[in-house]
């Protein structure tokens, strides 16, 4: 199964580092695909360099499209990691 | 800076950042990259081979990060996400998906496939437009630079482990480098990049080992094992020197001995001119630790207490109550003497490895010391807490750093305004009367000094700073380290009305930065006006001899002459031909060449 979704980056670093980190950890629970697309550019969701390299500030908007049998689960756990700023301390 | 063929010895002058002089064995530390070769292979049976011995480095080096990692000290664990952030990109397909099918299609060896992938990620980051990611690919070439070293068999060695006495040839060391160094084993260290400023520099002084830097070419010309003379005061290092240059050298080395205990054992002495006037010599400290050494060496005080470390050094901010517990201790071994601490200066330099503040191109320029505090006053805040309570402890003064005008000292005092309104509600003690002070060192609050004196208690002029702000330079950049010149008559200029503005206001002004502790310096500054110093903690014996030296009137008149000088040279020369009369010993030392 295939799912696609808009998401903005909300939290205030963008996707440094650490917020790459965690999309990745997040990504070795699924069996499924994760790939992010920032304009025309797509990356693989497991690698945490090629997430750098999207470059995506705050407020960039990313698709992020899920192929696998648990996509469902997985997007669901990706938004709410999004949703929550990484943990990102204010 | 330049190299001299003399028969079989050679000598090279640097940049001098530390005194002395050692004679000693040359230990290259290597930091640069590890040498691969290219090598192709055949039969699938190799392939396959190579494959094997790619994992094979990937486990070992997951190992090894992996006890690094669980080897932490509690403290530093907050920057244990570093260490998860490499094992990630070792796991990285960019980096092991890659490389093994680059040995596959290739028919290369794994070294080379490594170099290559490697290569091709920093071309990808080199095009990202985010300084702060394309930074990260430091991360990727540590990572790489380990796995290459695991491969090929060759451990990048710890300092920490080098127990000869040696003198390190490196071409550049990092914070993390100088933090292994052992200074009871360690002579000194000599290093191609840097300028008197630079890390490695402010270092030496710390450690008190002789030290060169901005050598250029030390690590191409000095073989290891080579015997070096290190002359931390001049800047020269000879490599590989005659019988009686050597001889020459040990009775030198004899000699400044000899002074330094000599002026160490007066140094707790007041610092008085010939003509009676009593000049304040106080001290720079960064850790607890150095109270005491402050005190052994005359320190009259603290004149500057960093508090970043702390910050550094975990996750997160430390308590207040951590804080408090520092401060108070400080408060109390300097009283009565005071202790003048100065808020968070977090900034640039210092933040490297935190991406929770440093996303800048400009950091220096950024948001950093005072701004970062006012934008973010639950920090101040618990800081200011801190600072406050120990002040029952001890005379205690509390200064903020990079103010650039009238709104940061007003912004910044009404939040230690409010922090005192939450103490007193709280019923917690401190000291009312705390004074408040600024430092000068950006050159707009040069030109409003007299506008922010009234609303503050003192100033203190952080010349390191206000240098590299008034010039425009970056002391740590090899290129430009030259022109970071305390006899620039820009600077001087700068400091004449600083004192002006404060002396009309009445309030006390002093100088903090390395000038101070200068021995050539000490009597420009005096010329001036200053009648506080304070500076690196082995410096106060020497610059407090100076003093003694000097007869105020004396050099008021003589460096009255440095204003019609034009240049940092001609102000360098003039002033260096006048201590030279006034302070003799100081030629006959050394320390007119630094």
């Amino acid at each position: 199964m295939e799912l696609s979704k808009k998401i903005r980056i909300s939290n205030d670093l963008g996707l440094h580092a650490r917020a790459a980190a965690k999309i990745v950890e997040l990504g070795r629970q699924y069996k499924s695909q994760l790939f992010l697309r920032k304009d025309d550019r797509e990356v693989d969701g497991s690698s945490i360099l090629s997430i750098l390299t999207l470059s995506c500030p705050k407020g960039t908007e990313i698709e992020a499209r899920i192929v696998g049998e648990d996509s469902e689960a997985f997007m669901e756990r990706l938004g709410e990691l999004l949703g929550q700023k990484f943990g990102e301390i204010k | 800076m330049m190299d001299a063929r003399v028969s079989g010895q050679r000598s090279l002058r640097g940049v001098a950042v530390s005194p002395g002089i050692i004679i000693g064995k040359a230990r290259l530390v290597d930091r640069s990259k590890v040498k691969i070769f290219y090598q192709y292979l055949i039969s699938d049976d190799q392939l396959n081979r190579e494959i094997e011995r790619f994992k094979e480095a990937v486990r070992n080096t997951q190992d090894q990060l992996n006890a690094l990692k669980n080897g932490m000290p509690e403290k530093l664990k907050g920057h244990a996400f570093i260490l998860d952030s490499h094992l990630m990109i070792l796991k990285d397909s960019m980096i092991y998906d890659a490389s093994i099918r680059r040995i596959l299609d290739d028919k290369i060896n794994a070294e080379w496939a490594l170099k290559q992938s490697f290569e091709e990620i920093r071309q990808i980051f080199s095009q990202v437009d985010d300084e702060y990611i394309s930074t990260r690919i430091k991360d990727v070439e540590y990572v790489t630079e380990r796995l290459l070293r695991d491969l090929s068999g060759t451990q990048q060695e710890s300092l920490a482990e080098i127990n000869e006495r040696v003198i390190i040839v490196a071409h550049e060391l990092s914070p993390g480098d100088t933090s292994e160094l052992n200074p009871s084993k360690i002579m000194g260290y000599i290093t191609d990049a840097g300028g008197r400023t630079s890390h490695a520099a402010i270092m030496a002084q710390a450690l008190q080992i002789p030290v060169v830097v901005g050598l250029e070419s030390a690590t191409r010309l000095v073989q290891e094992g080579d015997l070096l003379i290190v002359d931390g005061s001049t800047g020269e290092v000879i490599v590989n020197p005659e019988e009686e240059v050597i001889i020459e050298y040990q009775e030198k080395q004899l000699q400044q001995e000899e002074y330094k205990s000599s002026i160490t054992r007066v140094s707790h002495l007041p610092a008085i001119t010939l003509d009676g006037h009593t000049i304040a010599v106080k001290a720079n400290i960064e850790f607890l630790e150095e109270v005491a050494a402050a005190k052994d060496y005359g320190g009259e005080g603290i004149g500057l207490y960093r508090t970043e470390f702390p910050y550094l050094k975990s996750k997160g901010t430390p308590g207040e109550d951590e804080l408090f517990e520092d401060y108070k201790e400080v408060a109390e071994i300097i009283a009565p003497a005071p202790v003048t601490i100065r808020t968070l200066d977090l900034g640039a330099d210092k933040f490297a490895s935190g991406p929770k503040f440093n996303r800048e191109t400009n950091p220096a320029l950024g948001l950093r010391a005072i701004r970062f505090c006012l934008k973010r006053p639950a920090i101040f805040k618990t800081q200011l807490r801190a600072i406050l309570r120990a002040s029952l402890y001890g005379k205690v003064q509390v200064m903020f750093p990079m103010i650039s005008g009238l709104q940061e000292v007003l912004d910044a005092k009404e939040i230690l305004a409010e922090v005192k309104d939450e103490l007193d509600r709280e019923k917690v003690n401190y000291e009312r009367k705390i004074k408040t002070g600024i430092m000068i060192e950006i050159p707009s609050a040069v030109t409003m000094a007299e506008v922010l004196a009234p609303h503050v208690d003192f100033f203190s002029i952080g010349t390191n700073d206000l240098i590299q702000y008034a010039l425009a330079i970056d002391r740590v950049n090899e290129h430009v380290a030259y022109m970071y010149q305390p006899f620039d008559p820009a600077l001087l200029r700068m400091i004449r009305e600083v004192v002006r503005a404060a002396k009309n206001a009445g309030i006390a002004v002093s100088v903090c930065g390395e000038m101070a502790g200068d021995p050539l310096c000490v009597g420009i500054l005096l010329s001036l006006g200053i009648d506080e110093v304070s500076m690196n903690t082995r410096a106060i014996p020497l610059v407090k001899k100076v003093i003694r030296s000097l007869s105020l009137e004396e050099i008021r008149s003589d460096f009255q002459k440095v204003f019609e000088l034009s240049t940092a040279n001609e102000v360098r020369a003039y002033v260096r031909d006048r201590m030279k009369k006034l302070v003799p010993e100081l030629e006959q030392r050394g320390y007119l060449e630094i």
